[in-house]
């Protein structure tokens, strides 16, 4: 586990098929449809950005494929795997990792903490009653996390005490944990300066070739460098799907998005 | 709140003897000692009994300051494993004690606490915050009801007396000094136990549930099965005060788990703190000074004495009104006053509980 993002010997489920497969998924809060008819293929591996206006549906999505709510339409499948009914647990288990918008961190904890609370989850010590050894393998597997991210300086520092963007990268370090098959980031960047957003590219850039994502981005520069295609979301729809750059000069994509008043 | 420093700087030259604090070598010294000057009712009355209400809070601190739930249970749990020792071991009432050896009857009594705690922790871990007190405060005053009406087991309104515990190593356990020893000794078990697994995994996991379950789940964690294996190891702390409690008094009755015992438990680990396993130990020893020497200090004032419940009240009401976080959280702002640097107003530095 000294490499844990590289390591694939823990992932579980059967590997065959495209990473994420949605058929018609909606999700309905009462009379209000925030997600509908979405159908969505990822394959093994592939970067897809999702951009879209604020409201289109975006975080629902991610909402839905973790299982933080459930979907009240259609299937996903992960890996082949129907998932539709899963809890948030037992789809994280199978490789299925996410950051969050607004960063949900354990701010009582330290840096450490945080990322071996992660790591642990997706390990079988989950339950343990004993404190890990020393070479415990889940504490150096987020040790090596905290060091990726450049989070070694404040690896004992309670989470309240960091910075904004200290706190996006350990949310990054989170979703890094295990053996991640596919990520869903949620506006990684949101808040960033453009030093820290030259490293998040790296990062993702820098991520193995078999652990896919799905990034939702507002900035385009770092949407458009880091991911291989491009689906736009409207109104709980998708709108369009294609290659960044067929996206980027679509015009209907541009009068709605890239020079509309929604952008940012 | 670093748990898995294991490469912190300093430590790894250190034995496990020099990372012990000072202040705990003097406790120990001090609490080992005391019976040489305390006498047999410092020794039973004040701090056996001290220790024992320690050990059911201490069931409630972890569950509420590591876990974020409040059960009013507690007591309920600790009284069933009572109950129980008597039932299968020896008292007055042969009709129904079984007079099964210590050896078969004390396990199966923590096996059967654990087994009710899991179920309360599975029926009120889908609540939360003030309806997990409403649930838990009613499976409290159903046990006591049930208790009370039923003569068959637990026979009803008298309960059983003449519950003791059993001769081992040829010692009366009852005697003051050995059963000091004893409630000392499984007192500080209950509180290394509950602070080894504050920062073991399991306690680690149980704080983030606290903190943020949405997080948890989404991090691969089985939030309910986590709060339900809280409630069953907390069971286990509760039942082994309860047994202790049966044999202080030798006796066990409805009353032991009412409702006013129940909420008792609360109050103690209220005024003691929440945020450490020590809080419960304090709380527990104001709760025994005040419900022993009230009286007496009430009827010198010329005061009815069964006003003592007043000032328990009274002093519970000024420290949740001064400090929510009891008397440990009123040490902890009075040693940061303190460290605090007049000038620039900055904290010095104090050292975390």
């Amino acid at each position: 586990m000294n490499v844990p993002v590289s390591n694939m010997t823990r992932i579980s489920g059967n590997g065959v098929g495209n990473a994420l497969e949605l058929r018609g998924v909606g999700k309905s809060f009462g009379a209000l449809a925030a997600l509908a008819d979405i159908n969505m293929v990822v394959k093994p591996g592939e970067r897809r950005a999702v951009l879209g206006s604020n409201g289109a549906g975006k975080t629902t999505l991610f909402n839905c494929i973790t299982g933080d709510f459930l979907a009240t339409a259609g299937t996903i499948r992960f890996f082949g795997e129907d998932i539709s009914a899963f809890p948030a647990y037992e789809r994280i288990r199978r490789g299925l990792r996410r950051t969050y918008q607004i960063s949900l961190l354990f701010t009582a904890l330290s840096v450490l903490d945080n990322v071996y609370l992660a790591c642990n989850g997706v390990s079988r010590g989950r339950f343990s009653f004993r404190r890990p050894q020393r070479n415990d393998a889940v504490t150096e597997s987020a040790e090596t996390l905290v060091n990726m991210v450049h989070l070694d300086s404040v690896r004992n520092t309670l989470v309240s005490d960091l910075s904004y963007g200290q706190q996006r990268q350990l949310e990054i370090a989170m979703a890094l944990s295990g053996a991640p098959r596919f990520i869903l980031f949620d506006e990684p960047a949101a808040g960033l300066s453009p030093a820290e957003r030259r490293e998040l590219i790296d990062i993702l850039t820098n991520l193995p070739g078999h652990v896919g994502y799905i990034i939702i981005e507002h900035d385009m520069d770092v949407a458009l460098r880091v991911s291989d295609s491009v689906t736009m979301m409207h109104n709980g729809r998708i709108f369009k799907e294609g290659k960044p750059a067929e996206i980027e000069d679509d015009p209907e994509v541009q009068a709605l998005y890239l020079g509309g008043e929604n952008h940012g | 709140m670093a748990s898995i420093d294991t490469h912190a700087d300093g430590l790894t030259s250190q034995s496990w003897v020099e990372r012990i604090p000072a202040h705990y070598y003097f406790i120990a010294i001090a609490l080992i000692s005391m019976p040489v000057f305390a006498g047999d009712f410092i020794l039973f009355q004040i701090f056996g009994w001290t220790f024992i209400l320690g050990v059911i809070s201490l069931s409630l601190m972890f569950l509420a300051g590591y876990g974020g739930m409040v059960s009013l249970a507690q007591m309920t749990i600790a009284g069933l494993a009572g109950y129980m020792v008597a039932i299968f071991g020896n008292s007055a009432i042969d009709t129904i004690s079984q007079g099964w050896p210590w050896y078969v009857a004390i396990p199966l009594a923590l096996l059967i606490a654990v087994l009710f705690g899991t179920i309360v922790g599975w029926l009120a871990v889908r609540t939360d915050g003030i309806y997990t007190i409403m649930i838990t405060l009613a499976i409290a005053s159903a046990f006591f009801y049930f208790t009370r009406q039923n003569y068959v087991i637990f026979n009803g309104y008298s309960g059983f007396n003449g519950v003791l515990p059993p001769q081992l190593f040829g010692i009366d356990w009852r005697h003051p000094v050995a059963f000091y020893y004893l409630t000392l000794f499984w007192a500080v078990a209950a509180y290394c136990s509950v602070v080894y697994i504050s920062r073991a995994p399991f306690g680690l996991a149980l704080q983030g549930v606290r903190d943020n379950a949405r997080r948890m789940a989404a991090l691969g964690y089985n939030v309910t099965a986590h709060r339900v294996a809280a409630y069953a190891f907390a069971a286990l702390l509760a039942g082994i005060g309860g047994i202790l409690l049966t044999w202080q008094s030798g006796q066990i009755s409805p009353g032991t788990a009412g409702i006013g015992p129940a909420i008792d438990i609360l109050v103690i680990a209220v005024i003691g703190g929440l945020r450490h396993p020590v809080g419960p130990f304090i709380g527990a020893f104001i709760y025994v000074l005040l419900k022993t020497f009230a009286v007496d200090v009430l009827l010198s004032l010329g005061l009815a004495g069964e006003r003592f419940q007043l000032l328990i009240g009274l002093g519970f009401l000024i420290i949740v009104f001064w400090s929510p976080d009891g008397l440990l959280g009123l040490w902890e702002r009075f040693r940061s006053s303190r460290s605090r640097d007049p000038l620039t107003g900055r904290n010095g530095g104090g050292r975390e509980l």
